[in-house]
């Protein structure tokens, strides 16, 4: 048991332990992994509704006339493409193209950025972003002051709608509303934005800390409309890999590169120079060593962190970086690094993962694995 | 959480059940909490004599696997196949319905090292 003395608390774990979550240590946070059970409130998720507290995320703010060209420089994704109200993933990499976290940025105004990092990285991320601060933007840590909420699933917009007033199917998705006009439950400084970390539709909700109780209980007080359940950090897992998306620490680290983990799709080589283009570019020219893939286990067996990839000769090409039992499926579900050849990587590709002295067959397929 | 007087239990949380020289085995309240929904348990020693804090199996729950250790030395002579189709009856009665094998006791002298139930409600700090 972890001494919980030393950690960190969202605004509103007094709600999480009335409704006798099981609290856990994660990254520094005193957090819920589950409330009813993992299998539970994923199935929530996926067929009604989902309320997770995800305060621990860190929030940064980028202003000044220089804030555009700090976070070019910082990230691997074109900031130049955003318009107000308009937000995007990327990563951001050291020189050497090793990930140093990744995040979504907020385009708030033309001078004015809001970047929301992982829990586990807030200070390096932080320290990192001071020492790339070669043109004098002003960085704001805001993760304290901020709360943040996810609503997803499919009932999520009309949750929303039943407990605010707010109808926010409009926006498309990676498009947000920062609402100062008091229109969601008289708060003066919210941001509504279609995005989230499940594959289902929602919302996550940008607030100050001290108004997540507000909103938390908002939608809460409707929850048996709509079959809404609070949400842990266990359900999040197993809701992300499901949906093939990657998890820092996990499947993406500073010993990966956007490359080979999947993320060309957010690694825009022909903007101007940002952290790690020029190694990244000469990475894709020699080719990629390794390749992230996603499989489904033929058989019994749950892959994991750390086990080994193997090819049907029992040549270790690999290793796994998530995985757990797919819900949806009831079957297990996985991701890993495997030796960047056709064979290995393309979907139907049969592997086997060892663990424990027993091998069990894996197939490739592309995810998200519930659909 | 619930720690049934009667039984004797391990340091590593299973709980084992007495009944002239056959001893029934399963994992108790707190570590079925600890793993969360389990999806398999499996059992790859049949028929085999597994000495006293051997591995004798594994249990997978959606976030985590773990191994299950004999609390004494036995030969393994049944497991709870019903746990096939439904093996969250573990979290549900894990000390009823949701047992996992049964053994034939070797040296009973051994139940004498293991903890009672207020021993280990005193462990797990419950």
């Amino acid at each position: 048991m972890s001494d919980t003395q030393h950690l960190k608390q969202t605004p509103i774990q007094d709600r999480h332990v009335a409704l006798g979550a099981k609290m856990v240590p994660f990254a520094g946070f005193n957090m819920p992994v589950q409330y009813t059970g993992i299998i539970d409130e994923h199935h929530a998720v996926r067929n009604r509704a989902g309320l997770f507290d995800v305060s621990h995320m860190g929030e940064v703010r980028v202003t000044g006339d220089r804030a555009l060209d700090f976070v070019q420089k910082l990230i691997s994704n074109d900031a130049s493409t955003l318009i107000d109200g308009k937000a995007l993933y990327t990563v951001m990499c050291k020189p050497d193209g090793g990930i140093v976290d990744d995040l979504l940025v907020y385009r708030l105004a033309a001078d004015d950025y809001l970047l929301v990092i992982n829990a586990s990285n807030i200070d390096g991320d932080i320290a990192w972003m001071r020492a790339s601060n070669d043109v004098g933007a002003t960085l704001t840590d805001e993760s304290d002051a901020t709360g943040l909420l996810a609503l997803q699933g499919p009932a999520a917009f009309d949750v929303l709608t039943a407990a605010t007033g707010y109808d926010a199917s409009y926006l498309s998705f990676y498009h947000f509303d920062a609402v100062t006009d008091g229109t969601v439950l008289g708060l003066s400084n919210v941001i509504i934005s279609r995005t989230g970390y499940t594959g289902e539709p929602g919302v996550e909700i940008y607030c100050r800390a001290e108004d997540t109780g507000t909103i938390w209980d908002a939608l809460m007080s409707v929850a048996d409309q709509f079959g809404m359940q609070p949400t842990g950090l266990g359900a999040r897992d197993t809701l992300r890999l499901e949906s093939g998306y990657c998890l820092y620490g996990n499947d993406i680290s500073l010993e990966t590169n956007p490359l080979e983990a999947g993320l060309g799709w957010v690694t825009k080589l022909a903007k101007p120079a940002f952290n790690g283009r020029e190694t990244l570019a000469a990475l894709k020219e020699a080719g990629l060593e390794r390749k992230l893939v996603g499989f489904v286990v033929n058989e019994k067996g749950i892959p994991r962190g750390g086990y080994e990839i193997q090819n049907g000769d029992g040549e270790t090409i690999g290793q796994v970086t998530s995985g757990t039992q797919s819900p949806v499926l009831s079957k297990g579900i996985g991701m890993g690094y495997v030796k960047n050849v056709p064979e290995y990587t393309t979907p139907g590709s049969v592997l086997h993962v060892a663990a424990r002295g027993r091998t069990f067959a894996v197939t490739v397929v592309k995810p998200p694995f519930h659909k | 959480m619930q720690f049934p007087e009667g039984l004797y239990y391990t340091k590593d949380h299973e709980w084992i059940k007495v009944e002239g020289d056959t001893g029934t085995i399963g994992i108790t309240d707190f570590a079925q909490s600890e793993l969360g929904d389990i999806v398999y348990v499996e059992v790859d020693t049949m028929d085999e004599s597994v000495a006293q804090d051997d591995v004798f199996g594994t249990v997978e729950a959606v976030k985590t696997v773990s191994e299950l250790f004999m609390p004494i030395s036995g030969t393994v002579t049944a497991f709870n196949e019903d746990l096939e189709d439904s093996p969250e009856t573990v979290n549900e009665d894990p000390y009823g319905a949701g047992w996992l094998i049964r053994i034939t006791i070797e040296d009973a002298s051994q139940l004498d090292g293991l903890l009672s139930a207020s021993d280990y409600a005193e462990m797990v700090g419950k």
